[in-house]
């Protein structure tokens, strides 16, 4: 088994808003494109242009319905690694390719010394590691470690590649250790939760419930009509001092 | 499993991998215009050893600020896709067959001149050129009237037409892409019938905005998916009764007299008189002075002035006779005598459009409340058209949008033109927190020329561009013997206002020979063979028909131009092979289908990001090539020359009128001007500098009410956006639309067919008006085809042609039919079920998924994910063929024949293709678990790169993904 490091002050992880996500996949194909290619690529497709198509993914959109009659709402739902703080995914790796980075808690797999033995994979309790068959070795969300410090970007786009692409600023990204970062107070002021927090694996990453529906403003009392005392309703105009 | 924190204590050390935090992204950026749908957001294409590297969002962009859908990002296997075509192709076997030969492009050239030189010089008019998504309707509408037919037109009469239509016939404008919530200060959103689409990432950040304000997002469809899915509100109309609901809710607010009659009288033709003689030819025009200025009642003077004078007290209700005698009444007075009356009640709506009256009443109520009582105030000065200085800008926060769930249907003019309607009564058009128009928006009511095409002669081009927008009868493009002139018989009693022509019909007006016969059908990115088709068995069978008596082909010759291997190439005889977007120049112009902001012009350019490596050329370069070959008048100097090298020489040096040419920036020798200026031959590399776009910023006086407004409109027009600062007054009531309806009561030189008569007067009618979609009224009692049967494509692929895309298909493979639960179980249909969906045109075979979130007598599937076997580059056992289904195998181009005529499936007003207004019924279906009709497997074209099964796309040893 692989050990983790004594939790840093740094948290680097992502808040999820699903209010605010469409089900777009705009964050799961950037993800794609910019990770096939870079730290952790590739990402490997089988049979991309026939039956059985399938590849590897770091993030993928699920969607659901919960709730039924006019309770009923549709869910997207986008999942990645959480970068749990207790990752049990790096506690039973064998070779310690699996591993937790103690300078920003990003869980990352060190493909040269990965077996392929998948154990992580039954360790995840989020379903978010994809094993890679062309290649041999396990992938997952890096957080995009190779753009976050990457120096020949700028800046402000110094975030992962589903947070650079997302459209309807569903995905923020930031230190969830700081509890003055963007993310936390984000988190705290909407509410956002762990999955499965039962599981003591204290993921990182956060989830923005959906706003509560506001309350129609007005009482549920229809417009009044204007009273005519069973004239010609068009009369209430025939005096109206207008101007253009 | 418990979280391991003995691993902390116990576990091996952490062992260290070196990873580099800053590798560089590539070895190269370049700037263009994404094309992976009708969007046209800013990207940045990274390039390393020659290869994509990395797309991602233009951050300076007005369009995407910076975001990228999936589509977009999946830009990258478009490029390589295996489907790609390599090389010009020319029929070996039989039409539909697939069994082509490659040939030279110069051969391809001569081919094609060679047909479409003796069409020129008999018959211009037998050439149908068809463009299908095409970005360059401006480019290849002047070619078309150059050549001199005038049967030119794009994918917009299958699409959105109604949109349009209603929109420049009301407001001057439209929904679409050309216009758009006010996002930072709209308090309460109504959207109608916008699944995924346009325009996609605005739509999607503009929700997150309003979602963070806490405004209140009411979603108007009757399928909780995409949008719906977020909103607060969701009402799950049914299909085609959209007008119903917003007319109910006109006459809540007219009932209560919460309407802004202010901004009616100032901004509408609300107080313009209507003539009152019924049975004349004058009934319902608007009463003028001598001059043609439109009358309206002023209070103070008790007579009729001109409407446009400033300073008057208007009379908005009550008959009042002129000074010859004549009976008038305000259109205000009209409007509200109709929409008050019972049978707009919601009471009385409500059970056909499926939701509750008392929601119909809460919403009249919240809209009134937001625009009334939490007005919004802009400390921003500004002056009308009058010349009145206003100290601030009002400003009605409720905001409306609406899309294809409207426009699909045959009532979509007169749905939309009712939601234009309560926009208008509650002021909320382009004040600060309602809609907004982007620019070019507004333009006069209507804006442009009537459609040209009569008298096409040999040799000769047309003096107009053949697509255009009629004012009346009169303005038809008509034979003299009544005939269609256009093969699509847009502009016909059909279609009157058929703008963006009729796609739709081209194939089947082709084979029948009506109304007359073609030679040459020319189509460029228009899969007419399948997905855009409806029918398409029939659409294949006609397009290789063959006479009987000669053995020729019915339709003689098939010219399509496309980047892949699409089901329609099969059913060419010649393939002109396209470039893809990032392997060419292209412009997105003001003169076309701009991507403009609220705050102003903009267009924008693509550029080559790559080399090509195989043998295929840009169409819009292809179609400059013919146009020399052919001599077209401005394709060729006056020694024969051609006047153009390519495209990118079109887009710099063609001006349309002095001054005014497809890229509006950068213009003048030194590239200081804007709209108007001589051609700037750095005007490229400007616009390369610039990102790949020019955007110019309205000042912050000119940015609300601009139909009024009085620096808005002279910027504009100094800008050649629109050529009079004249206020555009927006149309309550449509004297363009009275004119039809009087031709069809009697009156005037060109008038309807008897076949036709009782449909114009219907749907002529000048104010808004509800009935049931047409196909629907064949089973009036519905017992035959009780479900109402939609499509809509998912955000990933919406408006996306690319669908064979290896990663896009990973996400949408196949297509489930989906049912609510309840209306499944009561037909004893289970989750996964194989079924039946019958309409009375035929039948075609999918698979259920159950769902909750739809309106129970609906059923819908995503659309143009089934292919046909073997095109696209997919193999015979690829979902898309296998389980992929397409409704339109049960949907038809026309109705059946009624009362003498055949209308097309369509909407009457404007040739709108009505795909939703289909009803089907589901049966449970037999073995085997596949999709049926199945079309036999397509051979692949030949030149086509093999496909790869498995892909490493990045992987540094990989040199080709394609190559494996």
């Amino acid at each position: 088994m692989t050990a983790i490091p004594q939790p840093g002050a740094k948290k680097l992880g992502l808040v999820i808003d699903l209010d605010t996500c469409v089900g777009c996949h705009a964050c799961a194909v950037n993800c794609k494109e910019w990770n096939t290619s870079g730290q952790s690529g590739p990402l490997t497709d089988f049979h991309p242009y026939e039956a059985k198509q399938d590849g590897v993914w770091l993030n993928r959109i699920h969607t659901y319905e919960a709730g039924t009659g006019t309770e009923s709402r549709t869910v997207h739902f986008p999942r990645s690694c959480l970068h749990c703080e207790e990752p049990a995914c790096v506690t039973v790796c064998p070779t310690g390719a699996s591993y937790k980075r103690a300078e920003d808690g990003i869980v990352l797999v060190n493909a040269e010394i990965c077996i392929g033995c998948k154990l992580c994979s039954w360790a995840c309790p989020y379903g978010a590691r994809e094993f890679d068959e062309d290649q041999g070795v396990m992938r997952k969300c890096t957080l995009c470690v190779d753009r976050i410090y990457n120096e020949n970007i700028v800046e402000a786009e110094r975030v992962p590649a589903c947070v650079r692409a997302c459209p309807a600023q569903a995905r923020h990204f930031g230190d969830l250790g700081d509890p003055d970062s963007a993310v936390s107070q984000l988190v705290a002021e909407r509410g956002g939760i762990d999955l499965m927090p039962e599981m003591g694996y204290k993921p990182v990453n956060k989830y923005l419930p959906p706003r509560r529906r506001p309350v129609p403003a007005a009482p549920a009392r229809p417009l009044e009509p204007v009273p005519t005392g069973g004239a010609n309703a068009l009369l209430r105009w025939i005096d109206r001092a207008l101007s253009r | 499993m418990r979280g391991a924190a003995s691993g902390r204590t116990t576990g091996y050390a952490n062992p260290v991998e070196r990873i580099d935090p800053s590798p560089p992204v590539g070895d190269a950026v370049k700037y263009t215009t994404c094309y992976m749908c009708a969007c046209r957001c800013g990207i940045r294409v990274h390039l390393k050893d020659g290869r994509i590297r990395y797309i991602e969002g233009n951050p300076d962009h007005p369009v995407n600020h910076g975001v990228l859908c999936a589509k977009g990002s999946a830009g990258i296997m478009q490029q390589y896709s295996p489907a790609r075509l390599t090389k010009p192709l020319l029929r070996a076997g039989p039409r539909g067959s697939g069994d082509f030969k490659e040939i030279e492009w110069e051969e391809a050239l001569g081919i094609a001149a060679g047909w479409l030189g003796h069409i020129r010089a008999t018959d211009p008019k037998r050439l149908a050129l068809f463009t299908g998504r095409d970005q360059s309707q401006s480019f290849t509408g002047w070619w078309a009237k150059q050549f001199g037919t005038p049967n030119f037109a794009a994918h917009g009469g299958f699409c959105s037409v109604n949109m349009a239509a209603a929109g420049l016939y009301s407001i001057g404008g439209s929904f679409w892409e050309f216009g758009e919530p006010d996002w930072d200060r709209t308090k309460y959103f109504l959207m109608f019938g916008v699944a995924e689409d346009h325009d996609s990432n605005p739509i999607k950040i503009g929700l997150a905005k309003l979602k963070g304000r806490g405004a209140k997002f009411v979603s108007v469809n009757p399928v909780q998916t995409g949008y719906s899915a977020i909103a607060d509100e969701f009402v799950g109309i049914r299909p085609g009764t959209d007008g119903l609901f917003v007319l109910a809710l006109v006459h809540e607010l007219l009932r209560a007299d919460r309407i802004d009659l202010d901004f009616l009288v100032r901004y509408t033709n609300a107080a313009w008189l209507v003539i009152d003689a019924p049975g004349t030819a004058e009934h319902g025009l608007f009463a003028r002075d001598a001059e043609g200025r439109p009358l309206a009642w002023d209070r103070t003077q008790g007579a009729a002035i001109d409407a446009a004078t400033a300073e008057m007290a208007p009379q908005v209700v009550g008959e009042q006779r002129l000074a010859d005698g004549r009976s008038v009444r305000p259109v205000f007075h009209l409007l509200a005598e109709r929409y008050l009356d019972g049978s707009y009640a919601p009471d009385a709506v409500a059970e056909r459009c499926g939701i509750t009256a008392d929601t119909i009443r809460r919403i009249a109520r919240e809209l009134a409340d937001v625009a009334f009582d939490q007005a919004i105030e802009i400390d921003q000065p500004w002056t009308d058209t009058f010349g009145r200085r206003h100290a601030t800008m009002c400003g009605r926060p409720v905001a409306m949008h609406a899309m294809r769930g409207i426009s699909a249907h045959s009532n979509g003019f007169h749905t939309c033109r009712a939601i234009h309607l309560l926009q208008m009564l509650l002021g909320a058009i382009d004040t600060p927190g309602s809609w907004r128009y982007k620019s070019p928006f507004p333009r006069p009511i209507p804006p442009g020329a009537a459609p040209v095409g009569k008298g096409a002669k040999p040799e000769t081009m047309l003096p107009g561009m053949a697509l255009g927008f009629p004012r009346g009868p009169e303005d038809l493009l008509l034979e003299d013997d009544g005939s269609a002139v256009r093969i699509d018989k847009a502009f016909t009693w059909d279609a009157p206002l058929g703008l963006h022509g009729m796609m739709h019909t081209v194939i089947a007006n082709a084979h029948a020979g009506d109304p007359y016969k073609i030679d040459t059908l020319f189509m460029y990115m228009a899969n007419m063979a399948w997905n855009s088709a409806m029918n398409p068995a029939d659409a294949s069978r006609m397009l290789t028909a063959k006479d009987p008596a000669t053995g020729a082909y019915v339709i003689p010759h098939v010219i399509y131009a496309d980047a892949f291997a699409s089901e329609m190439v099969s059913h060419a005889d010649l393939v002109f092979p396209d470039t893809t977007y990032l392997e060419r120049w292209d412009c997105v112009s003001l003169l076309d289908r701009p991507i403009g902001s609220p705050e102003g012009p903009a267009d924008s350019i693509r550029q080559p990001i790559i080399p090509l490596d195989r043998d295929v050329r840009p169409f819009q370069s292809v179609m400059i090539d013919l146009g020399a070959r052919l001599k077209l008048p401005g394709f060729v100097n006056e020694d024969g020359s051609p006047t153009y090298r390519d495209y990118a020489d079109y887009m710099v040096n063609h001006q349309r009128s002095p001054g005014v040419g497809p890229l509006a920036g950068f213009r003048g020798v030194d590239g200081t001007q804007s709209g108007i200026g001589a051609p700037n031959p750095d005007q490229l590399a400007r616009y390369v500098a610039n990102g790949a776009f020019w955007s110019h910023h309205h000042p912050p006086e000119a940015l609300y009410y601009k139909h009024a407004n009085a620096a808005y409109l002279a910027e504009a027009k100094a800008l050649g956006l629109i050529g009079s600062t004249a206020q555009i007054v927006l149309q309550l009531y449509s004297e363009p639309l009275q004119k039809f309806r009087l031709a069809a009561e009697g009156h005037g030189p060109v008038q309807p067919p008897e076949t036709h008569r009782a449909r114009i007067q219907h749907a002529f009618d000048p104010l808004p008006i509800w009935y049931p979609p047409l196909e629907q009224t064949l089973d009036s009692s519905g017992a035959a085809y009780p479900l109402f049967a939609l499509t809509q494509r998912p955000m990933a692929m919406y408006h996306s042609w690319h669908s064979q895309n290896a990663w896009l298909r990973q996400i949408y493979g196949s297509n489930r039919l989906y049912v609510h639960r309840a209306t499944a179980a009561a037909l004893g249909i289970s989750d996964d079920d194989w079924i039946w969906v019958i309409s009375r045109h035929g039948r075609v075979k999918g698979q259920v998924r159950l769902m909750e979130g739809v309106n129970r007598d609906t059923v819908w599937t995503w659309n143009a994910i089934g292919k046909r076997s073997g095109a696209w580059a997919l193999s015979a056992d690829a979902p898309e063929s296998t389980k992929g289904f397409l409704l339109n195998h049960v949907i038809t181009e026309f109705l059946p024949e009624q009362g003498g005529a055949r209308h097309a499936n369509a909407d009457p007003v404007t040739g709108q293709a009505a795909w939703y207004d289909l009803k089907v019924r589901i049966e449970k279906a037999d073995a085997p678990a596949a999709t049926l009709p199945h079309p036999a497997t397509l051979p692949r074209p030949s030149g086509q790169r093999p496909v790869p099964r498995i892909l490493r796309y990045g992987a540094p040893a990989t040199p080709s993904p394609a190559a494996e």
